[in-house]
């Protein structure tokens, strides 16, 4: 018995995610929003490692423990960037990336 | 050629996916955004197992099904968004970033699909077992990842202090 699914539909159905992630990132204005689109693209690249990893190299676990890294520190950056968009909305009260000016050059 | 069980998972789960990520960038209210992302990690879980790495669905499920939309709920409920996502984009700016997307994903599909992979089909439902990623997590030899992981934990330290400092209340 053999895996019947071929590599490419893996890679299509990651691009797809990819690319959904990339048009929320641009269309979006709110900045949990915004995070939510760069989940959506973390995830792709994610399945994109496991499955280079089982259907390429199966013998390795490369890909398997980049992916398992990838998590990790995919937690770690939303639980930061939750915390200083908590921090700006208290100190402005605006959470729309078009009204935080304060720092634009 | 007989139709698997596995097929029909994975395009179940992969026709999920794409629904549900599709909805996540276009919905108008982010609470339903983010229900549509706790779905499409979910699905991103199922992929995981399709493939036989039970132990990274498992994190997948556990981390950002559990601890993470959990996070962004908490989140879009403290800072009232719910109201905040009322704002106009023009419509040309709107079709040049849909064509911008659309055009990327297109040459991305044309190159994955042209490029002839070295298939090495793998042997189904044969799954990673946990000891071997054990023994891999915390070896120091050759294609072991003692250091990364040991460096994850430091990572994850910080990043906790870190939004401790950042998000409490100023005196």
């Amino acid at each position: 018995m053999e895996l019947e699914i071929h590599v490419i539909h893996y890679l299509i159905l990651s691009t797809v995610m990819m690319f959904c992630g990339i048009y929320g990132f641009f269309t979006r204005k709110n900045l949990l929003a915004l995070l939510i689109s760069a989940e959506l693209m973390l995830n792709a690249t994610n399945i994109n490692f496991a499955v280079f990893n089982r259907y390429l190299f199966p013998g390795h676990l490369e890909g398997h423990f980049f992916s398992l890294f990838g998590i990790a520190i995919a937690a770690a950056e939303t639980a930061v960037a939750i915390a200083i968009i908590i921090n700006v909305y208290r100190s402005f009260n605006k959470i729309l990336t078009d009204d935080i000016s304060e720092m634009k050059g | 050629m007989a139709i698997t069980l596995q097929e029909i998972a994975f395009y179940a789960v992969a026709a999920c996916i794409t629904v549900f990520s599709i909805l996540s960038v276009t919905t108008g209210k982010i609470l339903r955004a983010a229900t549509y992302l706790l779905f499409v990690l979910l699905g991103t879980g199922f992929i995981y197992g399709i493939l036989g790495y039970t132990y990274l669905s498992a994190v997948q499920l556990i981390v950002y099904a559990g601890g993470i939309v959990v996070l962004y709920v908490f989140s879009i409920l403290l800072t009232q968004s719910a109201n905040d996502m009322k704002y106009s984009i023009r419509k040309a700016r709107i079709l040049s970033i849909l064509l911008t997307c659309a055009v990327g994903a297109a040459l991305v599909i044309f190159l994955v699909v042209t490029n002839d992979f070295a298939l090495n089909t793998i042997p189904q439902g044969e799954e990673l077992n946990v000891k071997e990623i054990g023994h891999a997590l915390i070896g120091t030899g050759k294609y072991q990842f003692v250091l990364p992981f040991e460096i994850t934990g430091v990572l994850l330290l910080a990043c906790m202090i870190g939004a401790i400092m950042i998000a409490r209340k100023k005196q």
